[in-house]
């Protein structure tokens, strides 16, 4: 609570924010303000009156430090409570920590990645406004890596495959899905970054990615994934609200903007979407006492919000975004196909995947009545029947990879869930392949940039994907443990089958040794 | 119609928040979810000062919502008196 002052005047939040946020600047002298803010013309978005931006919220970095102060406080005090108290053998099944670590090393190195890029475009901006909002999110977002690290490194004491998120994000396969997202918008312009991130991301998908899943966490008896999420989120609040914000000053400011936005809007919403597959196998597959299935969760947050999202934005000369009929047809289909593609590929994977329990293909039968029977069901049943009898199928040809959002070629044909989705485009002699319309036209708009794509499957047939020293020309040379290697994954440990894991077996042991006095 | 939306952690901070939401906005919709409430409303949703300090009995700084909030959908405009959530389409 605020401290009463005896003078009885007291600035209003409106006046108070006028004055820590507006002359904090100054004209440049002996320096061209060109060469002092040399990013912020190129992308062809014209401002000309950067005061009109406000933060809907007016905070000030008073109360800033003051508001972020409690909520630190309130976050540590549960975790070490939750430390304390044995609380990682309260989770509903060790199956769950899958998800967890799958949560820290695809999306807290990315909290980083967005310290780094908030800064970047604050420094960019020559408004105030802007700056001090890039500021305040750059803050929250190094917090959120620190209390994430931090609050899953209880779990790195117990459990496998937690050990080393910030060198796996650099070389693992599949993180350089997440990864090279991010890489993408620090490496653009700022305004499209703040597009990207602030409004595209921030605003239309991290529901899907925070809300379901911090609901997740406490509905699987993870209190500290739960404390760390809400505590994030009550930073991403606020961080929704300026993106909206950055769109309306966008818009607002020129004409012009407005199909560079569009473009934009388009890209990073289908680029968002694509990396969000690994929420919706998180929600339909991983967690073990599930709250709502991926396409209840997309109709709610994408569909419902964004369908009013972009009716309020098309006074502005702004449409939805494209591919929104594949997208929608999709949802009864992409947390499937991945699973089915983790599930494939879990001998080079940081965490164990499994066949799903009846009841739990139950769940997904009851939730997806239009596709689960008729296409994925049956595929499970057989794989589970054949891991009965000893043949887990562990799949060991490395998959083609999009140039764009660079997942695997798995997912369908619009409209077509039994047909594979290829699309190639011919660049300078060569031939560059992709998983979707989507993202072709995004390589087809920018191919100089998306031709330098770091593809981990064709680096590791290229050879660049082994420890410092390896002689593949040796015999025997087994390349996959190798590759393993290199990624530091630890054979036999943190990846293949749930079913007779380690993680697996001492959770069992300790859950035991709390409950009675064996 | 569109929906805006405000959601709050579960928690004896929020209790008489949401009571007070309700009370001032008699269209909206409260869904109770694991740890937290969600709470839908056609158009506009207000978060008012004085309701939550009548409830409160005490003083209280909207910017304290900050601590507590998970997410919100809408345009925002907030004073020293209100918070206000709406679409203009």
């Amino acid at each position: 609570m605020d401290m009463k002052t005896s003078s009885g005047k007291k600035l209003g939040l409106k006046e108070k924010y006028r004055h820590m946020t507006r002359g904090l600047d100054w004209e440049t002298t002996y320096q061209k303000r060109e060469d002092v803010f040399p990013y912020v013309a190129y992308e062809g978005i014209k401002i000309h009156d950067w005061d009109k931006w406000e933060d809907p919220f007016r905070l000030t970095m008073d109360s800033y430090w003051k508001y972020q102060a409690e909520k630190e406080r309130k976050l540590y005090a549960i975790i070490d409570a939750y430390a304390q108290n044995n609380g990682h053998l309260n989770v509903t099944d060790a199956r769950y920590l899958n998800a967890i670590k799958l949560f820290l090393t695809g999306i807290s190195p990315l909290e980083y990645m967005a310290h780094r890029g908030f800064t970047h475009a604050g420094r960019a901006f020559p408004g105030s406004g802007p700056r001090v909002a890039c500021l305040m999110q750059a803050l929250d977002e190094l917090r959120h890596a620190q209390t994430q690290i931090h609050s899953l490194s209880n779990y790195n004491k117990y459990y496998n495959g937690f050990h080393d998120p910030a060198h796996m994000l650099q070389r693992v396969w599949y993180l350089s899905v997440p990864r090279s997202f991010f890489d993408d918008a620090v490496t653009a312009g700022p305004f499209e970054f703040m597009v990207a991130i602030g409004f595209s991301f921030e605003y239309v998908l991290t529901n899907l990615l925070f809300v379901p899943f911090v609901s997740g966490a406490a509905y699987n008896g993870d209190m500290g994934t739960m404390t760390f999420g809400f505590s994030a989120q009550s930073d991403e609040a606020r961080h929704m609200t300026l993106g909206l914000e950055i769109i309306k000053f966008i818009l607002e400011q020129d004409p012009d903007n407005v199909p560079i936005v569009q473009r934009w809007i388009d890209k990073w919403t289908w680029r968002g979407y694509r990396v969000l597959t690994l929420v919706g196998m998180m929600m339909d597959y991983m967690l073990p006492k599930r709250i709502m299935s991926w396409k209840e969760a997309w109709e709610v947050y994408f569909e419902q919000n964004g369908g009013a999202l972009f009716k309020d934005l098309s006074r502005y000369g702004i449409r939805p975004p494209k591919w929104l009929d594949q997208i929608s047809f999709d949802k009864d289909h992409i947390s499937h196909q991945a699973w089915a593609t983790f599930y494939q590929y879990g001998a080079i994977a940081d965490f164990h995947t499994w066949s799903p329990t009846e009841d739990e293909l139950d769940w997904l039968s009851s939730k997806y009545p239009d596709s689960f029977d008729k296409y994925y069901r049956p595929r499970l049943d057989y794989w589970r029947e054949q891991a009965e009898q000893g043949n887990r199928f562990y799949n060991k040809t490395l998959p083609q990879l999009c140039q764009t959002c660079q997942i695997p070629m798995v997912f369908t044909e619009p409209g077509d869930p039994t047909k594979i989705c290829y699309r190639e485009v011919d660049y300078q002699g060569e031939k560059f392949h992709f998983c979707s319309d989507g993202c072709k036209e995004i390589f087809e708009n920018e191919p100089e940039k998306f031709k330098q794509s770091w593809l981990p499957a064709n680096q590791i047939y290229q050879g660049n994907c082994f420890p410092d020293g390896t002689d593949p020309t040796v015999e025997g040379f087994d390349p996959v443990s190798k590759v393993l290697e290199y990624y530091n994954i630890q054979a036999g440990r943190d990846n293949l089958d749930f079913d007779g894991s380690e993680d697996q077996k001492n959770f069992a042991k300790w859950r035991g040794m709390a409950t009675s006095n064996e | 119609m569109s929906t805006v939306f405000i959601a709050l952690q579960a928690n004896e901070d929020t209790r008489p928040i949401i009571e007070a939401i309700v009370a001032d906005n008699p269209h909206a919709v409260v869904n109770q979810q694991p740890a937290m409430v969600k709470i839908d409303a056609e158009d506009s949703l207000v978060v008012r000062r004085e309701t939550i300090e009548e409830l409160l009995g005490r003083e209280f700084d909207l910017q304290e919502l900050q601590i507590n909030l998970i997410s919100l959908s809408g345009h925002l405009d907030e004073t020293d008196d209100e918070m206000k959530l709406y679409w203009n389409a």
